[in-house]
Parts: C-alpha cells; sequence; structure tokens
C-alpha cells in the first residue's frame, strides 16, 4: 500500500492519519518561520479581559447572518421567480438586480448603499441597515441558486405528476417542492456559510460585529496578529459546522442523478 | 401533428406502431388528458377525455423514462398517489405497495430511489405504480425503447402477465415480436394519420399500404 497515494473513495484510515499529520506538521512549520523570522511571539492572555465585548460582536455576527438569511431568503426566491415572470417590466428588473448586485463587490454596495440610500430614506438603525444590504447582495446569488434548480427539473417529472392524477396543489406540494428543496439546500447552507464571512465587511459602516470589535480591540492594544488569529478561529467555529452539514445534505440528496 | 383520426373499436391489447415522430406518443398523450386535443373527441368506456385529474386518474400512463418520482423509493412512488388521489389509508397504500412489488420480484427494490434501481427495473416500478389504482386503461409510451435487450424481456414479460388478468392496454412500441404475439390489435400511425389497423395478425401477413410494408420491412430487416 503506497501510504500517499489513495483511489477514489477507498482511502484507508492510516493513510488519512499519516498525511493528516504531514499536511500539519508542513503547515506549523511555515508558520513557525515566518513568525520567528519578523521575531512575533504570540500573547493570547489579554482576550478574556475583553470577554463580554468579543461575545456581544460574535452574538452580533451571528444575529446579522440569521436575519440576513431569512431576508435574503426571501428575496431569492421573489426574484428568481420574477425572473421567469410574464410581465417583462418585472422580468428585467429582476435580471438587472442579479446582474448588478453579482457584478460589483460588497464593499461597494455598503458604502452606496449606506450613505445614499440610508441617508436619503433616513434609515439610521446599523444594525437593519446592515441586514438589508447584506440580503440584497446575498439573495442575487440566492436567486441564481433557486433559478438553477427550477431550470433542471425534468419536464417528465411534472409529466409523471399529471399522469396519476395529482391537482397542481399536489404536484407543488409533492414533487417539485421536495425535489427543489432537495436541489438547494446543500447550496443553500454553503451560500449561509458566506453570508457570515460576508457580515465581516459591515464592519466598514462600523456596525459592531466581531470583525468590528476585533479591530477595536487591536488598534487599543496593538496586538493586531492575535487579535486576527482569533477572529479567524471564531468564524472558523461557525462556518465550520456549516460546511459539514452542506456535505452532509450533498451527499444526502446525491439520489437525484 | 395528428389529422384525421377516427377511431372506434372494443379493445384489449392494442399495440401502436409506427415511424418516430409519427405521432404515437401524441396520441397517448391526448388518450390519457395530460394534453388536450386541439379539436374533436376521445372518449374511452362513454366517459370524454379530457385534461382534468378526474379523469387522468382512470387512466395509467407509463412513460418511456424518467417516470418515477426522483425522490421518491420505489414503494413510495406507488402509495403516495395511491393516498393523495385515491384516498387509501397509509396502511392499504403501503400494503397494496408492497403486494405489487413483491409479485413482480422487486421487494428488495422498495427502499431504493429511482438512480439505484436498473432501467428495467425502474420501468417495472412504473408500470406497477400505473396499475395500482386498477385503471381502466394502461397507456404505454415506448416502455422499453431506452432499455438495454436484456431488460426489454423482463419488462414485456410483465405487461403479457398482465394482458392474460384481462388488464386493458395500449402500448406505442418498437417490439414487433410483442407486437405481434402479445397484442391482439395493431394500430398504424403514419404522419399523424391512423393508416392501418385491424387484427394483429392480419396486420403483420397482409399489409395494405406501401407504408406498413415498408416499415415492416425496414422493422425485421435484421431478425434471424
Amino acid at each position: 500500500m503506497n501510504v500517499f497515494v489513495s483511489r477514489p473513495g477507498e482511502t484507508h484510515s492510516l493513510q488519512a492519519a499519516v498525511n493528516i499529520l504531514l499536511v500539519s506538521v508542513l503547515l506549523v512549520a511555515v508558520f513557525w518561520f515566518a513568525l520567528s523570522r519578523i521575531g512575533v511571539t504570540f500573547d493570547f492572555s489579554f482576550l478574556p479581559l475583553y470577554g463580554i465585548r468579543l461575545r456581544d460582536g460574535f452574538l452580533m455576527t451571528v444575529g446579522l447572518s440569521a436575519a440576513s438569511l431569512v431576508l435574503s431568503l426571501i428575496l431569492g426566491i421573489v426574484s428568481a421567480w420574477l425572473q421567469s415572470s410574464k410581465i417583462l417590466a418585472l422580468r428585467y428588473l429582476a435580471k438587472l438586480y442579479v446582474t448588478v448586485i453579482r457584478g460589483t463587490p460588497l464593499i461597494m454596495q455598503i458604502y452606496l448603499f449606506f450613505y445614499i440610500v440610508g441617508t436619503a430614506f433616513g434609515i439610521e438603525n446599523r444594525f437593519f441597515c446592515g441586514v438589508l444590504i447584506l440580503s440584497i447582495f446575498e439573495g442575487a446569488y440566492i436567486s441564481e441558486i433557486i433559478r438553477g434548480s427550477l431550470l433542471s427539473m425534468d419536464g417528465t417529472q411534472l409529466e409523471a405528476a399529471k399522469a396519476v392524477g395529482f391537482t397542481k396543489k399536489q404536484t407543488v406540494q409533492l414533487v417539485i417542492l421536495p425535489q427543489l428543496i432537495a436541489r438547494t439546500l446543500p447550496a443553500l447552507t454553503g451560500q449561509f456559510a458566506s453570508i457570515i464571512k460576508d457580515s465581516s465587511l459591515l464592519s466598514v459602516i462600523a456596525v459592531i460585529e466581531i470583525t468590528q470589535t476585533m479591530r477595536e480591540i487591536s488598534s487599543e492594544n496593538f496586538k493586531l496578529f492575535e487579535c486576527y488569529f482569533a477572529l479567524g478561529v471564531l468564524y472558523l467555529v461557525l462556518t465550520l459546522p456549516i460546511s459539514f452539514a452542506s456535505k452532509r445534505l450533498e451527499r444526502r440528496f446525491t439520489y437525484e442523478n | 401533428m395528428l389529422r384525421n383520426i377516427s377511431y372506434h373499436d372494443d379493445i384489449r391489447a392494442v399495440a401502436l406502431i409506427g415511424r418516430s415522430g409519427c405521432g404515437k406518443s401524441t396520441f397517448l398523450r391526448i388518450l390519457g388528458g395530460l394534453i388536450p386535443a386541439s379539436e374533436g373527441a376521445v372518449r374511452v368506456d362513454g366517459e370524454a377525455a379530457t385534461d382534468s385529474e378526474e379523469y387522468r386518474k382512470k387512466i395509467g400512463f407509463v412513460f418511456q423514462q424518467g417516470g418515477l418520482f426522483s425522490h421518491l423509493s420505489a414503494l413510495d412512488n406507488i402509495t403516495l398517489p395511491l393516498e393523495k388521489v385515491h384516498g387509501l389509508s397509509q396502511a392499504q397504500a403501503q400494503a397494496k405497495g408492497y403486494e405489487l412489488l413483491s409479485r413482480f420480484g422487486l421487494e428488495n427494490e422498495a427502499v431504493k430511489k429511482p438512480a439505484q434501481l436498473s432501467g428495467g427495473q425502474k420501468q417495472r416500478v412504473s408500470i406497477a405504480r400505473a396499475i395500482a389504482p386498477k385503471p381502466k386503461l394502461l397507456l404505454l409510451d415506448e416502455p422499453t425503447s431506452a432499455l438495454d435487450p436484456e431488460y426489454t424481456t423482463e419488462v414485456l414479460d410483465m405487461i403479457r402477465e398482465l394482458r392474460d388478468e384481462h388488464l386493458t392496454f395500449i402500448i406505442a412500441t418498437h417490439e414487433m415480436g410483442f407486437a405481434y404475439h402479445a397484442c391482439d390489435k395493431v394500430l398504424f400511425l403514419s404522419d399523424g394519420e391512423i393508416l392501418e389497423h385491424g387484427e394483429s395478425g392480419q396486420v403483420f401477413a397482409e399489409p395494405e399500404t406501401r407504408e406498413l410494408k415498408e416499415f415492416l420491412s425496414k422493422m425485421l430487416e435484421w431478425k434471424v
């Protein structure tokens, strides 16, 4: 058995262990070398002192992401639906929305929306504003995820639903929705991880989520590396379980093809 | 697509033959109430074939392929319409589903999703689903033309078994042997018209039109 090479689908646990160890050693070595070159030693002892602020920031990130998930899902569904609307103005509006939002960086949207639209309409609550901006951004991606799975629905499935005598309502409930959910759920879960990471950009309009909290702390104690290192760990705490769940869902729904 | 279709008969087992694109699928879909006829009237047992659930649930339909719901197991494919359309209780539907699956040697596939079944198994489950509510007419749209030859036989055997139990069906098929031996009547469609119809023995032995002669000679060219 070659320890370093595995054929698809048959990785031995010994092989896995050896190679995980190898990768870890390599990574640690690279960082160790880099840190010793610039003469930095890590000191995380300050973190407990900021416990309450960190907790609040972390909860703010979770809250922003959760609220944005709900709102962006609604926006995504509506926009996917409008993209196939018979009313041309609505269809073009939805297409324009998806194209422009997906074609521009989030940070530009945050500034434009917050300082122009937000100010003009008097939206001052930063949390609310943050959720709105993030949802508009993520909704465009979700719209495409949903539209993609709608397009991939096989016509014969709908004909079969007719043939067995399902009503229109039953067809939606028993055939279209379950298949659509099965197809979109893995990708949507992945998108939730993106929402969490993208919410970090809201720090630029001073929403005190976890990234902004870390920026503030690092500007007080100048422990930039430790702060950002800890920040990365905190994001992983949120995103790793989600990407794990996404993988599980993907495997569960692979019956599709 | 179809024109000058005028056919009236007492049927048991009918084979619908003709070139690809001649209108066989359209014919069956109108008969099954899946698409409305643009004009004219179709009646099955005196009931007008309409594009409605009420009519469709009395007709069984088997598609060429992909007709099973891909998110449901073989068993659920059979039981769900029984419960939701025909008002059986869950227990009754399950019992009926198991009975059909084991009767056709599919009991080990009950919990499998369509993607885990062979082509032949899929079609047999499709047929089981279609006959579960005891339809007054079963329509099969080229049920074996997407299958490898070894699976074709198992599906055709199943249909012949159903014929022996007096299930009435119309099958669009390219299997001339099956049309000849297992169906008592044959309809030949060409360019959307019924050019010939009659007892299968007679239609195959004495084709009248040039189109059917050509069609048959092509179909039988490589027969041993």
